[in-house]
């Protein structure tokens, strides 16, 4: 009996929960495999998707938004050979699952701890809430692969922010199939975009862009190309976090601060009579 | 109108010496290269002082003082001590307010009855609030010892100039922060008063050093390289200049910015209320004021209705004496910014706006411009998009809800709006849509040392006041 021929994976961007190839036509190679090297023109793309599902995400009670990220953690456990597959370390997938599960609680805990009632001097109701801040840009940490990755999605997206994600140039594979668990996991289409390419073509769009809200430059190792995007994230006053230091320990608490940093802060008075 | 005779405030209770230098490492110092400049009072074009110009090695010499202090004093001092510091400059505040009070009204041109009433109460209930926190940082939400950044550049503008000041020094200070404040070149004068208060209190050398001078002065002092954290309040353009000469560097930023703000009229408000909150929307403080509620978004059944009200209401507005404490609107702030009302108001008119102000008799010295509403304002008008910054109000009308939510958020700002109807669930529908940092619902520019103020997109980030305030001033 002759050996089976293995039908293998064509790893494409993940754009508006459809899986399109570049709009350029062009791929990469990494680990055997071609991958879709994203144009400027995809990354704009992305943000037209990531924009168009911010009603419907960020308007999602925190309830159903805290369980579709549980069940992110669900498929993705489910998945867990696939990931071992590309070289991802058993454990670092133990580690992002978890990251899901922890972060899916934050859903509707945010708002009591991260808000809450003013006591101002004078008869008014008064109260401050978190809101999403709109589309997020992500440019995810080079490693690990899929923890880094999970880390930096997850807490822009459980407040209600939409993202687009320029994933790590020399792990796309574990991406592009993270993508593949998060459009099986009833997370509504564009709400995480990934890009896959080269950082310097995708990010700069994406910091320049005016219907981005905000720009996460986490995974930005070269100095001067930060200082850059955020110059260009200054255009629209984008919300900016800056690249952390390259011996970043992933597995550690993450503590509010990815969350709050992409959280807007409303606060509602009204008057208190009869 | 009724007549009322003239109840000026006697600007006897404040004692302005003819020139201040920079107040550094807890001294009044002279400019190393001894610039200096006016400061003037904008309802009579009178000098008030002469007032040191600060040049960069003013900057430099100020920022080193405050990193010293940060190092050797305030930055290892027991939260209790910093706290019993603030409490006691909140107490001065209190004790010198009448002082404080006609200084304000006098540098910058507003009405008495706001800077007494308004201003310099909530300058010291911003200390009193923040010097409550400062032996509570664990209990803040930022972890159980979260610790100050260093040396704060804190670069604050003219409509509240002494309030801007509170909002700044107090959460810094609270922090464990030490500061290096620029007050705007058009009213320095109540932050240098404020200086003599540091003194008064015994606050340790260099942990509050006030450098004056105009934009150059404060741009030198952003981008030295000795300053941890900046803060900024003021228009959308500097901020946005600020956000990249600090690209690339370390400093933590929060910016106040512009605004536009919609004030919202359902058809169901009652009208007198919703006018008065129109009036304190535009009115209070001439306008000058990021939050102020310029775009009045009018439901059309109940609009002729609501601007007759309206003109009623102006009409009455005394606009005058801002010592006289029968004055309801002062004077412009300056010269510059009378020129861009007159500009915007200008360009209103000449896209094809209507143009109406109350007959209102305009002081022939001083820097004046009478309460103006626009009707007939498209979204496109200049005067519905950019930020005014004066008693210029552009009406616009919708028919539902939907389209005055799309209306209210079509600006790039998103600071405060202002919702008027006597339905519950309509208010929190709309609060939840619209995009801007406060929403106030059945009332409008109402402040509290308690309560987080800050904007959405263009109008900046971070949040002052509250638990939220002291973020901005934590290395978290």
């Amino acid at each position: 009996m002759s050996e089976r021929v293995a039908v293998r994976k064509t790893y494409k961007l993940f754009i508006g929960g459809k899986f399109p190839r570049s709009e350029s036509g062009r791929s990469y190679i990494v680990q055997d495999s071609n991958v879709s090297l994203a144009s400027r023109k995809d990354a704009r793309d992305a943000v037209v998707a990531a924009r168009a599902a911010v009603k419907g995400w960020a308007g999602a009670i925190a309830y159903n938004r805290g369980q579709i990220l549980y069940r992110v953690a669900e498929m993705l456990e489910g998945r867990r050979e696939q990931f071992v597959a590309l070289d991802v370390p058993g454990a670092e997938v133990d580690a992002a699952v978890d990251r899901w599960v922890w972060y899916a609680g934050w859903s509707d805990k945010l708002s009591q701890v991260y808000g809450g009632a003013n006591p101002v001097a004078g008869p008014y109701f008064n109260l401050s809430a978190p809101e999403p801040t709109g589309v997020v840009a992500v440019v995810a940490p080079e490693a690990p692969a899929l923890l880094g990755l999970v880390s930096v999605i997850a807490p822009a997206i459980v407040g209600g922010n939409t993202v687009v994600v320029a994933a790590s140039p020399a792990a796309p594979l574990a991406a592009v199939t993270l993508a593949e668990v998060l459009a099986t996991s009833d997370l509504p289409g564009g709400v995480v975009n990934i890009l896959t390419g080269r950082l310097p073509e995708t990010v700069p769009a994406l910091a320049a862009h005016m219907d981005v809200n905000a720009i996460d430059l986490t995974g930005v190792t070269d100095a001067e190309l930060a200082a850059e995007l955020e110059v260009k994230a200054a255009e629209n006053l984008k919300r900016v976090l800056r690249p952390v230091a390259a011996d970043h320990d992933w597995s550690a608490d993450p503590g509010l601060g990815r969350m709050t940093a992409l959280l807007e802060t409303k606060t509602v008075w009204h008057p208190k009579g009869v | 109108m009724f007549e009322y005779a003239p109840a000026p405030e006697s600007r006897s209770v404040v004692d302005i010496k003819p020139s201040y230098g920079l107040f550094i490492d807890g001294a009044f110092v002279d400019p190393a290269d001894g610039g200096s400049f006016k400061s003037v009072n904008p309802a009579s074009e009178e000098v008030l002082a002469e007032i040191a110009e600060g040049g960069s090695q003013d900057v430099d010499r100020a920022v080193r003082a405050a990193r010293k202090a940060y190092e050797k004093v305030w930055g290892r001092m027991p939260g209790r001590d910093r706290a019993k510091y603030l409490f006691r400059i909140a107490r001065l505040i209190q004790e010198r307010s009448r002082e404080l009070a006609v200084l304000e009204s006098l540098d910058n041109g507003k009405p008495i009855k706001e800077s007494r009433d308004v201003d310099i109460p909530l300058v010291a209930a911003h200390f009193f609030y923040y010097a409550g926190w400062a032996d509570k940082l664990g209990h803040a939400g930022f972890g159980p010892d979260p610790k100050p950044l260093g040396v704060a550049a804190q670069v604050i503008p003219w409509n509240f100039p002494l309030l801007m000041l509170a909002w700044k020094i107090a959460p810094a200070l609270a922090a464990g922060n030490t500061v290096v404040l620029k007050p705007a070149e058009t009213t320095p004068l109540t932050a240098l008063l404020f200086a003599e208060i540091c003194q008064q209190a015994d606050l340790p050398a260099g942990v509050v050093n006030i450098v004056t001078g105009a934009g150059e002065t404060g741009r030198t002092l952003v981008e030295h390289p000795g300053v941890d954290k900046v803060a900024f309040t003021g228009s959308t353009d500097v901020g946005r200049a600020i956000a990249r000469a600090v690209a690339g560097s370390r400093k933590k930023l929060t910016l106040e910015l512009g605004g536009k703000a919609a004030n919202i009229v359902f058809d169901d408000a009652p009208v007198d209320q919703a006018v008065e909150g129109i009036v304190n929307g535009i009115f209070f403080n001439q306008g000058h004021v990021c939050c102020a509620g310029s775009r009045l978004l009018v439901q059309e059944s109940v609009a002729d209705q609501v601007l007759e009200s309206l003109k009623r209401r102006m009409a009455q507005l005394r606009v005058g004496d801002p010592l006289d404490k029968n004055t309801d609107i002062g004077a412009i702030n300056s010269a510059a910014q009378l020129a861009r009302i007159r500009e915007l108001t200008e360009a209103g008119a000449a896209e094809g706006a209507q143009r109406w102000s109350p007959p209102c008799e305009l002081p022939e010295r001083g820097f004046w411009f009478a309460p103006t509403i626009f009707t007939g304002v498209t979204q496109a008008h200049r005067i519905a998009r950019e930020e005014i910054f004066g008693p210029v109000l552009s009406v616009l009308t919708f028919r539902t809800p939907a389209e005055a939510v799309e209306k209210a958020n079509n600006t790039p700002y998103g600071l405060s709006a202002g919702i008027w109807t006597e339905k519950g669930s309509r208010i929190l529908w709309m609060a939840d849509r619209l995009r801007a940092g406060v929403v106030w619902a059945n009332t409008f520019n109402k402040f509290d040392p308690t309560s987080p103020f800050g904007g959405y997109k263009e109008s900046g980030y971070g949040r002052e006041g509250g638990r939220h305030g002291l973020e901005a001033y934590l290395n978290v």
